[in-house]
């Protein structure tokens, strides 16, 4: 969709993503994600599974998080998902997903509610242990849960052994990017 | 003459040599040293005064328990003061001070206290100061400050940072010495998840201050043995430099861990400490023991220390602290230090034994049935004086004394729930009780299991008892050979002669003389006595002193030392510095900051920025010219009155309500109706609390038939949600409604003043004439040829407004867009001054009125409240001392004379009346300058009020000193009509 | 404290906000003729054991669930934790 006369910026305020690499840590500012929350309406869990399925979207149980080839999901609360798309092909994700599930789910878009940095490197604990109480050598492949870092309420996926996504609030993008920089350099 | 007390031995790497000065005089030590070692090691035994009595002192101990040795580490902005000399470890350019001292260490103007000792006794405070009450601000406590203080901190900012983090195990170990050593030998072997945490910097405990063998080895050998496999273990994680400073419920523990203390600076980047918080399924506590004194006369000179301690400088740091070493002791254990003294070639003189019979040490002097009563040396030990089984005294030349009293286990961790510790009998010593932290246990010496052998028994069989609780399957191997000689203790106190002082509590100068006062004045118990004499306090939390003096209290008071008890242990184990406390949340890190969309551009604009809770909102735009923020303000306001202004309102709060039961659930969390709304439409909601309190309001709009849009206020946004989301769980957890904040997804700005609209539709796509979008009308729609938005056609201003938002990406473009589009109009921007201006014009209530004390009859929407429908708050609100006839009323205030200042806060006072409480008639919420009325006006609340409109009455404001006539009107002040906005 | 939520499993008490005692849930009708006097019962006189009580939380920084936790208020030994939702609905708080 897009729009000529109006030209986006990133949650840092820039026009194009911005990745930071510190030691062995790899910082990358993700722009091209469309998210929307999507919850089953009271009495349409079957509903909501049939056509999740039909449209090969994933709805993952509790504090866990997978993906298909056109949709990722992760879970937020009982009944509820965030929905991650393509930005590219699902900017207006909420009329894709409205389609999809019709009444039998609450759509809200929230794209532009969150920042996100997906946080790589050979090991990750070092640096997730001085930011939050998520146990990450634990935690499973396909993990997600909401944490909190340096105040901010954060959502952690974690995609693989060396690879975290972290869904903070986009209004504090700044601050949780000073947080994982100061962090990264006190345990490179 | 440098290290003239070093002798041969030790885990010193004496390969390097380090440099480092103490009270600007320079010295050498080694790697490995502490601070106090080096010095010994340079024959330096004074390192400082006390607190109260200005006495010289030397360290009393090699560990953190220590109360003498405090010096101030560092110099400008990292000074760090009552740093523990005996565990500081020595770095290459160490800078120590001495403190509590002037004009220096050897001679202190401030000893004149240990002459006037009489007048300074147990409770001097509460006698000497206590009358004239008048006194105390300006004489006696100046007076007290500068006499009492110990250290003195940098006044400078810390330059240093501060980590915490968060670590996860199957079993915390505290301590490292053999019991924790074995305990993670066993559980690491066994594939568990150890943290070994040890506040020492070498791990190995009392193993590298002993000569003990374990399996034909020297102790520190088969520590470092049992170190280098256990760092080979994924599974452990070694944690030196770490204090565990605290036990939390459920297996929470806090450690402080000294990552940089060791240098001189951290490396670039580096926090200087790290807070650990410990999630722990087991614990064991296997922190060790400290040894206690035995008071005697004069028992405080440098040179006196724990025998275990004089061992450990000899041992450890190969250091003599003396050329002439005595030992007293109660027990075998302290007799340890006499023969490793002594196989070091140094002349042990005598071994003075307060117990009668037994065997005799070979080839030392070994005085059975014998007592130190008193000792000589104004700044260090020279020679003591020994009272003989035979009742004879003897004078005995020597520069160091080791004295033992016993070893108490460190048991405080497992104290911080206040378990009551157990005393036994055999090592006359408490150890852990029951009803300690659950899943912690002690082991080893902390337990009271002295021996090298009982430390390793009780490590491993501890261990295997928690990896059975984790069904982990765990071999037993056999445990190493080590000693198991018994500590055979005849308990005593203290040495019964003579009338000077015998010092108990050496950091806080409390003598045995001082507990017997406490006792004489009903002090009886370890509370009251703590407090009355300050036995146990500061930075050691009487670590060698407690049980000498609960002991004392207990032959004075005839009961038994269980009887008498221990004061409550708590949190910290060892000092924290408040910056470890703080971590990165301190300046400018105090807490995160969130960005409006429109940020940006504001800062381009020289925009002067207020925080509202995190956000960081526009004030006022200042333009070229103005010097003053009211020109700014004024001419926002006056701008968007006569044409349009634009405001970021992206920080309200943003909640989506879903669901074939939302307008239900409206209806139960507002006051008024919202089930009745229109698609399309959108309405004023007012939430209450259950009190009948107004919680918070704003607009709600209805999108679609099972979508509405809530908005909050911006500092109620999280609180409202919380109490929607226990609505919809807790109330009616049926109810078919779901929510989700989209305060963030939506960059939204309020476009006012009479040519909003002609603003807009040159953004807008759609007709948003007042027929096609008319007042509170609300949709979807788009802007700029294609981009979905929202459109609310809502004001908070009183003029015809509209709020426009795009997703938050792009925020930034939609207000240059705006501001580029209102360039005909002389469209300003304005911030939270102008929005402020103009609401309190429009009598909006906003914070100062939401203040959590005032209803909706107090705001003047009494009306609003709806009796016909069960809402949060309805029932209470009808309550009877919420709907008197003269209870407040919102007003609205002016100045009789226009150049006389308002204050907010003042209160309403009738013409003539006294300013005393029973006069009170309220007070002023809200005052801004209104460019429109030309003065300054006001939103109150006044008892009464809306019987009063058009009275004068006073504003009276004692803080300001102002005293201003007014009139009552009615709040609002502009356009009372509401003919703008619906225009 | 470590609360053990019953689908997230053990999480912190950091992360949640306490509100209190469980009686909370059973809010009265606020339209029947004796509704003042119900509230007043219902907000103002609450137990305050010292012992075990059962209250609830909100895990504010979790999955935003209401739950009911058992807690012993002197030993802080937790006993049980329970969805709010599902005690609500056993309380017959179903519409």
């Amino acid at each position: 969709m897009g729009n000529a006369l109006l030209k986006p910026l990133t949650a840092l305020g820039r026009d194009t993503p911005k990745t930071i690499e510190i030691g062995g840590y790899r910082i990358v500012e993700r722009f091209d994600v469309a998210l929307a929350s999507l919850a089953t309406r009271r009495g349409r869990e079957k509903d909501v599974a049939k056509a999740a399925k039909a449209a090969k979207l994933p709805l993952p149980v509790s504090a866990r998080s997978s993906s298909t080839s056109s949709y990722g999901a992760f879970w937020l609360s009982p009944q509820q998902w965030m929905i991650e798309a393509s930005f590219s092909t699902h900017e207006d994700i909420s009329a894709h997903l409205k389609k999809i599930f019709s009444d039998a789910a609450s759509i809200t878009e929230q794209t532009d509610a969150w920042v996100r940095f997906d946080v790589s490197a050979p090991t990750l604990q070092p640096l997730f242990e001085r930011l939050c109480n998520v146990d990450l050598p634990e935690t499973p492949v396909g993990y997600a849960g909401r944490t909190v870092i340096e105040h901010i309420g954060c959502n952690l996926i974690k995609r693989g052994e060396g690879e975290v996504t972290l869904y903070g609030p986009r209004s504090m993008a700044a601050s949780l990017l000073h947080v994982l920089e100061v962090t990264a350099r006190s345990v490179d | 003459m440098s290290q003239i007390n070093r002798i041969a031995g030790g885990q010193i790497e004496r390969s390097k040599t380090l440099n480092f000065t103490f009270d600007g005089k320079s010295y050498t030590g080694h790697p490995g040293d502490t601070l106090a070692s080096a010095l010994l090691a340079n024959g330096v035994r004074l390192m400082g005064r006390s607190f109260k009595y200005h006495r010289p002192r030397g360290p009393l101990s090699a560990g953190s328990e220590e109360p003498n040795a405090l010096v101030e580490l560092r110099s400008g902005a990292r000074q760090e003061p009552n740093t523990r000399a005996t565990v500081a470890e020595l770095f290459d350019g160490l800078e120590a001070k001495s403190q509590n001292r002037w004009p220096s260490l050897a001679f202190d103007m401030m000893s004149i206290n240990d002459r006037l000792s009489g007048f300074l006794a147990a409770g001097f405070y509460y006698k000497t100061f206590m009358w004239p009450a008048a006194f105390w601000e300006k004489v006696y406590e100046p007076i007290i400050r500068r006499a009492a203080g110990l250290g003195s901190m940098s006044t400078l900012e810390d330059p240093d940072s501060y980590d915490k983090g968060f670590l996860h195990c199957d079993l915390l170990i505290i301590g490292a010495g053999p019991s924790g050593l074995m305990a993670a030998l066993t559980a690491g072997r066994a594939g568990a998840r150890v943290v070994l945490a040890d506040e020492d910097f070498r791990f190995g405990g009392r193993l590298n201050a002993e000569t003990h063998e374990i399996s034909d080895m020297s102790g520190a050998d088969w520590a470092s043995e049992a170190v280098a496999e256990l760092s080979t273990l994924p599974n452990v994680r070694l944690m030196m430099r770490t204090t565990v400073v605290g036990a939390f419920d459920h297996g929470i523990y806090s450690a402080v861990e000294r990552v940089s203390d060791h240098l001189a600076v951290p490396l670039p980047g580096k926090p200087r400490q790290t807070l650990w918080r410990i999630y722990s399924k087991h614990a064991i506590l296997a922190a060790g023991a400290t040894e206690r004194p035995v008071a005697f006369e004069n028992n405080d000179r440098p040179g006196i220390m724990m025998a275990g301690s004089l061992r450990a400088y000899a041992n450890r740091w190969g250091v003599s602290v003396g050329d002439r070493v005595a030992v007293f002791s109660n027990n075998d254990d302290g007799l340890r230090t006499a023969v490793d003294l002594q196989a070091k070639g140094v002349d042990v003189v005598a071994v003075v034994d307060s117990r009668e019979g037994g065997a005799l040490l070979p080839g030392i002097r070994h005085l059975r049935g014998a007592q130190v009563i008193d000792s000589e040396g104004r700044l260090g030990l020279k020679a003591i004086t020994v009272r003989l089984a035979n009742g004879k005294t003897e004078t005995i030349q020597t520069t160091a004394l080791g004295v033992s009293g016993g070893w108490n286990p460190n048991l405080n961790i497992s104290s911080h729930h206040r378990s009551k510790p157990h005393w036994r009998e055999d090592i006359a010593a408490f150890v852990p009780g029951e009803g300690g932290p659950v899943n912690l246990s002690a082991v080893g010496a902390a337990n009271g299991a002295m021996s090298t052998h009982a430390a390793l028994t009780s490590g491993q069989s501890r261990a295997l008892d928690i990896l059975s609780a984790l069904g982990v399957t765990a071999k037993t191997t056999a445990l190493p050979k080590a000693e198991d000689a018994p500590i055979s203790i005849r308990p005593l106190w203290y040495v019964n002669h003579g009338k000077g002082r015998a010092w108990i509590d050496q950091q806080n100068d409390v003598t045995v003389k001082d507990v017997k006062l406490a006792h004489q004045e009903n002090f009886t118990s370890v509370e009251h006595l703590k407090r009355y004499t300050t036995l146990g306090m500061a930075t050691d939390q009487g670590k060698t002193s407690n049980v000498i003096g609960l002991a004392v209290m207990a032959e004075l008071t005839g009961r038994s030392i269980p009887e008498t008890g221990t004061t409550v242990y708590r949190p910290p184990y060892t000092p924290v510095a408040m910056g470890t406390l703080a971590g990165r949340s301190r300046g400018k890190e105090f807490k995160p900051f969130r960005h409006t969309p429109s940020h940006k551009w504001a800062e381009e604009q020289g925009a002067v920025f207020v925080e509202v809770g995190m956000w960081l909102r526009t004030q006022w735009l200042p333009r070229a010219g103005e010097t003053h923020w009211r020109q700014s303000v004024d001419r926002e306001v006056l701008a968007t009155r006569k044409s349009v202004g634009i405001c970021d309102v992206t920080t309200l709060g943003k909640i989506d309500i879903q669901g074939t039961d939302a307008g239900a659930f409206l209806d139960k969390v507002y006051a008024n109706t919202f089930s009745t709304l229109a698609i399309g439409k959108c309405r004023y909601g007012l939430m209450l609390r259950e009190d009948g309190i107004v919680f918070d309001d704003g607009t709600t709009a209805r999108m679609g038939e099972h979508e509405y849009v809530m908005t909050t206020t911006t500092a109620n946004a999280v609180s409202v949600f919380r109490h929607l989301e226990f609505v919809r769980q807790c109330l009616y957890p049926d109810m078919d409604v779901q929510l989700i904040s989209t305060t963030e997804a939506w960059a939204q700005y309020s476009v006012a003043g009479p040519n909003a609209r002609k603003l807009l539709e040159k953004i807008v796509d759609q007709d948003i004439s007042d027929v096609a979008f008319p007042y509170m009308g609300a949709g979807n729609t788009t802007v700029c040829g294609g981009l979905r938005a929202r459109l609310f056609r809502i004001s908070f201003s009183g003029e015809l407004a509209f709020e426009i938002a795009v997703p938050t990406r792009y925020g930034d473009a939609l207000i240059r867009r705006l501001v580029e589009a209102g360039q005909e109009f002389d469209a300003v921007v304005y911030g939270t001054e102008t929005l402020g201006v103009m609401r309190i014009e429009k009598g909006h209530v906003a914070g100062n009125e939401l203040n959590g004390q005032s209803t909706a009859l107090n705001m003047g929407l009494g009306k609003m409240v709806s009796k016909k429908k069960d809402s949060i708050g309805m029932p209470l609100s009808q309550r009877e001392g919420l709907n008197d006839l003269d209870g407040y009323r919102l007003v609205g205030v002016k100045p009789v004379d226009k150049d006389q200042p308002l204050n907010a806060g003042s209160h309403f006072l009738e013409i003539g009346a006294a300013p005393v409480a029973e006069n009170d008639g309220g007070w002023l919420t809200s005052m801004v300058y209104s460019p429109h009325i030309g003065s300054h006006i006001a939103l109150g609340y006044l008892k009464a009020g809306d019987q009063k409109i058009g009275k004068h009455m006073r504003a009276v404001n004692f803080l300001n000193k102002t005293d201003v006539e007014i009139e009552i009107v009615s709040p609002h002040f502009f356009d009372p009509e509401g003919e703008r906005l619906r225009g | 404290m470590i609360i053990n939520h019953p689908i997230l499993g053990p999480r912190d008490a950091q992360e949640f906000v306490y509100l209190g005692d469980e009686s909370l849930i059973a809010r009265p009708d606020g339209l029947a003729p004796d509704a003042i006097g119900a509230f007043h019962d219902y907000l103002y006189l609450r137990n305050n054991p010292a012992g075990e009580h059962r209250e609830l939380w909100y895990h504010e920084q979790g999955d935003r669930s209401w739950l009911v936790v058992t807690r012993n208020t002197v030993t802080h030994v937790i006993t049980k934790v329970e969805m709010a939702r599902d005690v609500a609905r056993r309380m017959g708080r179903s519409k």
